[in-house]
């Protein structure tokens, strides 16, 4: 799981599909998740990761990351 | 020293950012949660009360009533409200209008008995409604309240009740016209144009078996044009000069109904409830304009009663709820399920609802489907609003929801949760307690034969 080549991401969370002409709005947590997801970190080290910045439970953080990458996948940014 | 300080979390949201037509008001920036009413955390009112949570503002009602009387009785010099108990007939409710100088207006047995009960005197009981057994006729007629008559069928009903007691009923007739506002409300009441109403009238006073102290007219809800009831007052005063002309007598009281908006925003409309619902002032100056321009002599103006509930109590009204759950539903948008759905919030049928948080929030916003906790396909809060990102246990406030809710809601799949008022001084009173398996199984029984079983 990996975004796409074609997926650029600004510093203020602005996200452009360049192959589909899409753009969207991250957040400040998903926009540091899509970072990690372009360096090919795995599910289990962004919720390490996620648990170590934040101040977050294990449930939590599970249940949003799924939720998000889910999101991505519709989105298409994702090569699966 | 160096710290290990974890950053505030925020759950990770992506959004879809599309070109549409520009929108003349520009996006929302940001929510601002909505903590305490009338200086009462919200937190600590559902902690001592729980959640879901009707909570109402005494403030509130006051304010919203004596501005309403103001906007009458500053521009006309007899003016009476009467408090239509079934858009909140919780009793501390309906004494706080009382104590502000309100009748009642009733339209079922259930609602005169609560009236009666709360200590409103019988001649200041307005009895309305098609639903009027003659057991309600006697009781309304030994009582001396003005009954207002829906259909010939009451009108005969009534005739013989007044000739069974030996009294002559204190009556009105209700009456239905066009307004200019489609649809036309004629299923209450007799026509004006078609001249059901005059026969009427002339069936009262020619076979004199009661006093026609008066004329009632109550044109729709949610009225957004206010020219309606120019129209409507000018048709009362109409009926009301003809009755003196031809037969010499007085009109005591014209009653000009309700229907007048509250600031709630309407399913289906462009702009902000609150930025296109008449205040009480255009209503009034049209109200009462045309009254005193209608030709009655100054000493012979007769009462006018108003009878709005909707527009003096939505405002007051607060329903205090908690995030159940989040889920993504199939096409990829958020849906949130709440702790309380159509079951207590009716009005969510027909009302876009303003929703709250009542804790800080994230600047960032999703579209999301808001749901009830009900199983059951109906239960929709919201169809589309956007919300900061709320977490499980999240409490949010939904506001005005002071009118019907209260009333229409329903005792289906879950319990009704408590109703709080919080008094003039900011003290919270309990109003009406959550129900029980116990209370509502009650009146259940079940035959020998169904009483036991073998699984």
């Amino acid at each position: 799981m990996k975004l796409r080549k074609s997926v650029a991401v600004s510093e203020n969370g602005f996200v452009f599909n360049a192959s589909r002409g899409d753009s969207f709005s991250a957040n400040p947590t998903g926009a540091r998740i899509l970072d990690w997801l372009r360096d090919g970190k795995s599910e289990e080290e962004m919720k390490t990761l996620l648990l170590d910045l934040y101040d977050i439970d294990e449930t939590t953080c599970e249940k949003d990351l799924y939720d998000f990458l889910k999101v991505l996948k519709q989105h298409n940014l994702l090569d699966v | 020293m160096e710290t290990n300080q974890k950053l505030k979390y925020e759950r990770p949201v992506i959004k879809q950012l599309n070109t549409g037509v520009t929108n003349k008001f520009g996006p929302q920036m940001g929510f601002m949660p909505h903590t305490h009413i009338d200086g009462i955390a919200v937190k600590d009112l559902i902690n001592t009360y729980g959640s879901p949570l009707f909570v109402l503002s005494e403030r509130t009602i006051r304010q919203t009533y004596q501005e309403a009387f103001s906007a009458f009785a500053n521009r006309y010099p007899n003016v009476q409200f009467a408090w239509s108990y079934k858009t909140n007939y919780m009793n501390a409710v309906c004494n706080i209008f009382h104590q502000e100088g309100a009748w009642a207006e009733v339209v079922s047995r259930f609602e005169y008995e609560k009236a009666l009960k709360n200590g409103v005197p019988g001649d200041k009981i307005i009895f309305n409604g098609p639903d009027k057994t003659t057991d309600d006729h006697m009781v309304a007629v030994q009582n001396n309240s003005p009954i207002h008559i829906d259909h010939l069928d009451e009108l005969y009903s009534l005739m013989a009740v007044s000739q069974k007691l030996g009294k002559r009923p204190k009556v009105a007739i209700r009456v239905n016209m066009d307004t200019g506002v489609q649809p036309i409300w004629d299923r209450f009441g007799f026509n004006y144009e078609s001249g059901q109403a005059w026969d009427a009238i002339l069936k009262i006073i020619q076979t004199d078996r009661m006093d026609l102290v008066g004329l009632h007219c109550h044109i729709g809800t949610f009225m957004l044009s206010t020219n309606a009831y120019a129209v409507a007052t000018a048709k009362m005063a109409d009926l009301a000069l003809n009755i003196k002309r031809q037969f010499g007598i007085d009109i005591q009281y014209l009653d000009l109904g309700g229907g007048f908006a509250s600031r709630n925003t309407l399913k289906g409309t462009y702009l902000n409830g609150a930025d296109v619902a008449p205040s009480f002032h255009e209503y009034a100056e049209q109200i009462c304009s045309t009254l005193i321009r209608a030709g009655f002599r100054s000493e012979e103006l007769p009462l006018l009663i108003l009878e709005t509930g909707r527009a003096l109590i939505d405002d007051a009204g607060f329903m205090l709820g908690t995030v159940l759950a989040n889920k993504r539903l199939s096409d990829g948008r958020r849906a949130t399920i709440m702790d309380f759905g159509v079951n207590l919030l009716f009005t969510a049928f027909w009302y876009e609802h303003t929703i709250s948080p009542a804790q800080e929030c994230s600047q960032y916003t999703e579209d999301t489907v808001l749901y009830g906790p009900l199983c059951m396909n109906i239960d929709v809060v919201r169809e589309s609003i956007r919300l900061p990102l709320l977490n499980k246990g999240d409490q949010v406030v939904v506001h005005r929801v002071g009118a019907y809710n209260m009333t229409q809601w329903m005792q289906f799949i879950s319990l009704r949760p408590n109703i709080v008022l919080i008094d003039t001084d900011g003290q919270p009173h309990l109003i009406r307690k959550a129900e029980t398996v116990e209370y509502l199984t009650q009146l259940e029984s079940t035959p020998a034969h169904l009483s036991a079983f073998d699984l």
